[in-house]
């Protein structure tokens, strides 16, 4: 019977297959000691041996498959085997405990499991434990003469099922088979999802149940672009699914061709597809994605999970390394967005009833001027090593950017006497998401450099509607007229000052925004990466010309629903 | 015994791959050499040892050499986590 299953989307596309269910072997044993303690560390030696042997195999496979640097991991797994303190660990829990060679492994791996498992704020470091896990299972099984379903068994084409796969079934998947996978535990930045994107395997994680679910052998749909399992399938639905695989397979191949290429409408207009980021590392995604610029840069993630603030040192060695790595292109780093929902626990708030309406961002950092003050001398440093923007979020008045902009000059002024270098060319903008600034934009606009509309706080504070509570969410509503004269009008403001505007909300990436955006005359478009080469392929097929024909019409419509009919029919 | 004080300025601390070279580098040596980060240490030469410190982005870590090549292993291991861009000599 057909079953739906949902889950995370991990790595795009679609796979219809066969299922090849990976169970975990049995691999239990019943704790004891023994008296022969030198016949158990023969035997943990012999279990190494083997072990390692296929572990150098497995490698030699991922080399070849994945490429030197993904294999890597199994360079790690390898020096487990030969670790001093773990090998060292086990061989002394048979000698002064006269434990088996199982049991003492069971209690080593155990503790490195644990604790890698609660370094919690780093979640790079909890992933280690998969690898703990996965090496010790290996070594169990031969400890306990076990051998396991390997998925370099498989010669069929192919969906994976299983609880989650380990670095080494990964490693082990032959694309050639393996169309995608499906797993029971995991998320996005699971190892098994950042192998899949990089196989560019459709995969489907914590679905929680599909390991129960599946049957051995029936067909299974794995949809990696919505997250979700369809096991045994109607005739309709594989035909739907093969339509929706093949489009997306030809989009993509299209789409890849774009990277190298400037985002030109089809009468020529250039505008710049940027993206946001949280850390320095997203910015590879940015490159290969084909970003033109960083249109958003959200520093707070420098200042969270953390006992302290950071130094100006930390952040300067952050904002450089974005700068440098996008070579020229130009990078807008937002202040400190910090309060209401985001909160530090060395940093403490009052609490408020109306947190997105309180105490946060600008506010927050006008008060504190030692926390801003630090964060804008590290910006003002590495602004030299590249095009870096600044952006002040939360403005409301036009007091508040002022005050911001003289501190922001005041540390400019204290670097340059020292004999610090900063950029000449330092362009100082303003998020527009609180709806008085957005009213004001003509008056902002001749002190400002720039504008990004915040779009996803600036619906909000537009129609008093908290996105987060249900009961409302149906007033976030980017096409309302309402929001749209009031973008309208900010970009107006900005072009006449001869300024540019840019949006980093969720909109700017949504393809049916993109046309009236476009028509609004917006400058920078900043979305996830990923949502780049899509956007990027669809303005090529549009004419900013013959959008703005219909500018005063859509502004001049009554509701949202009547716009998105309207860009459906009119705006091609 | 020789000492050297490094700073991790790594985004992701010292994690699996960059901590493989470090240990390879460290057993190349027949000194003993210990780690030593916000209160606990390890032998350099264990990837286990290494990576269940947690040692993360900003940390400062003291690396610890006895024996006769201690000063060549300390140059070693300095230079592995530069290149490595795991951090900087303090």
């Amino acid at each position: 019977m057909t079953e739906k299953i949902k889950g995370i989307a991990a790595s795009a596309g679609i796979a219809i297959a066969k299922t090849f269910i990976l169970r975990n072997p049995d691999l239990s044993f019943e704790r004891k000691t023994v008296e022969d303690k030198e016949a158990e560390k023969k035997k943990l030696n012999d279990a190494l041996d083997i072990s390692k042997k296929e572990l150098n195999e497995i490698k030699a496979t991922a080399e070849r498959e994945l490429g030197k640097d993904k294999a890597e991991v199994f360079s790690a797994h390898l020096m487990f085997l030969s670790d001093p303190e773990f090998v060292g660990q086990i061989e002394s829990k048979i000698d002064s405990d006269s434990l088996s060679a199982e049991s003492a492994l069971q209690d080593v791996s155990t503790f490195f499991i644990q604790t890698f498992e609660s370094m919690s704020d780093n979640a790079y470091m909890r992933e280690r434990a998969a690898d703990v896990r996965d090496v010790s299972k290996r070594l169990l099984a031969h400890l306990l003469g076990v051998s396991f379903t390997s998925p370099a068994s498989i010669t069929e084409e192919t969906v994976i099922i299983a609880e989650d796969l380990t670095p080494s079934d990964t490693a082990q998947l032959n694309r050639k088979y393996v169309k995608g996978f499906a797993t029971n535990v995991g998320g996005r930045t699971s190892h098994s999802a950042i192998m899949s994107r990089s196989m560019e395997i459709p995969a489907v994680v914590g679905t929680k149940t599909v390991l129960e679910k599946a049957k051995d052998g029936e067909t299974a749909i794995v949809d990696g672009l919505n997250g979700e399992v369809i096991l045994d399938p109607t005739n309709e639905e594989i035909k739907a699914y093969s339509q929706k695989a093949a489009a997306y397979k030809e989009q993509q191949a299209e789409w890849k061709k774009l990277v190298n290429e400037p985002t030109k409408t089809k009468d020529g207009a250039h505008v710049i597809l940027g993206a946001n980021i949280g850390n320095p590392g997203d910015v590879t995604g940015v490159v290969n994605n084909g970003g033109e610029a960083i249109g958003l840069y959200r520093t707070e993630f420098l200042y969270m999970g953390r006992d302290q603030l950071p130094t100006e040192d930390e952040q300067f060695d952050a904002y450089k390394e974005v700068v440098e790595k996008m070579k020229g292109k130009p990078v807008v780093i937002r202040t400190l967005d910090i309060g209401g929902d985001k909160k530090l626990k060395y940093l403490p708030l009052p609490e408020e009833m109306n947190p997105f309406l309180g105490f946060r961002a600008i506010r927050l950092c006008l008060e504190r001027q030692d926390i801003f003050r630090t964060q804008l001398r590290a910006l003002l440093r590495a602004s030299a090593f590249g095009k870096l923007r600044i952006m002040f979020p939360m403005i409301a008045t036009i007091n508040e950017f002022r005050e911001a902009k003289k501190i922001l000059l005041e540390e400019k002024d204290k670097l340059v006497a020292a004999g610090t270098k900063v950029s000449d060319d330092l362009q100082v903008g303003m998020m527009m998401e609180i709806p008085a600034a957005a009213v004001l934009a003509d008056q902002f606009a001749k002190e400002a450099d720039f504008f990004s509309i915040g779009t996803n706080d600036l619906i909000q504070y537009t129609m008093a509607a908290d996105r987060m509570n249900e009961h409302v969410s149906y007033l976030y509503q980017p096409c309302n007229p309402s929001i749209l004269r009031l973008v309208s009008h900010v970009i107006d403001a900005a072009h006449k000052e001869g300024h540019w505007a840019g949006m980093c909300g969720e909109m700017a990436g949504d393809a049916t925004a993109i046309p009236l955006l476009l028509a609004l005359g917006l400058d920078e478009f900043s979305m996830s990466a990923t949502s780049i080469l899509p956007a990027r392929s669809q303005l090529l097929t549009l004419s900013q010309e013959e959008l703005a024909k219909h500018k005063e019409a859509f502004l001049n419509l009554n509701t949202a629903d009547e716009v998105l009919e309207y860009v459906k029919t009119k705006m091609k | 015994m020789a000492e050297q004080l490094l700073k991790v300025t790594s985004e992701s601390g010292v994690h699996a791959r960059p901590a493989t070279k470090l240990i390879n580098k460290a057993s190349q040596y027949s000194s003993d050499l210990t780690i030593e980060s916000n209160g606990k240490h390890a032998n350099l030469k264990s990837i286990m040892g290494v990576m269940a410190m947690g040692i993360q982005q900003g940390a400062v870590v003291k690396v610890t050499a006895r024996g006769s090549d201690e000063e060549d292993a300390l140059t070693g291991i300095a230079e592995v986590f530069i290149s490595e861009g795991l951090g900087e000599k303090q």
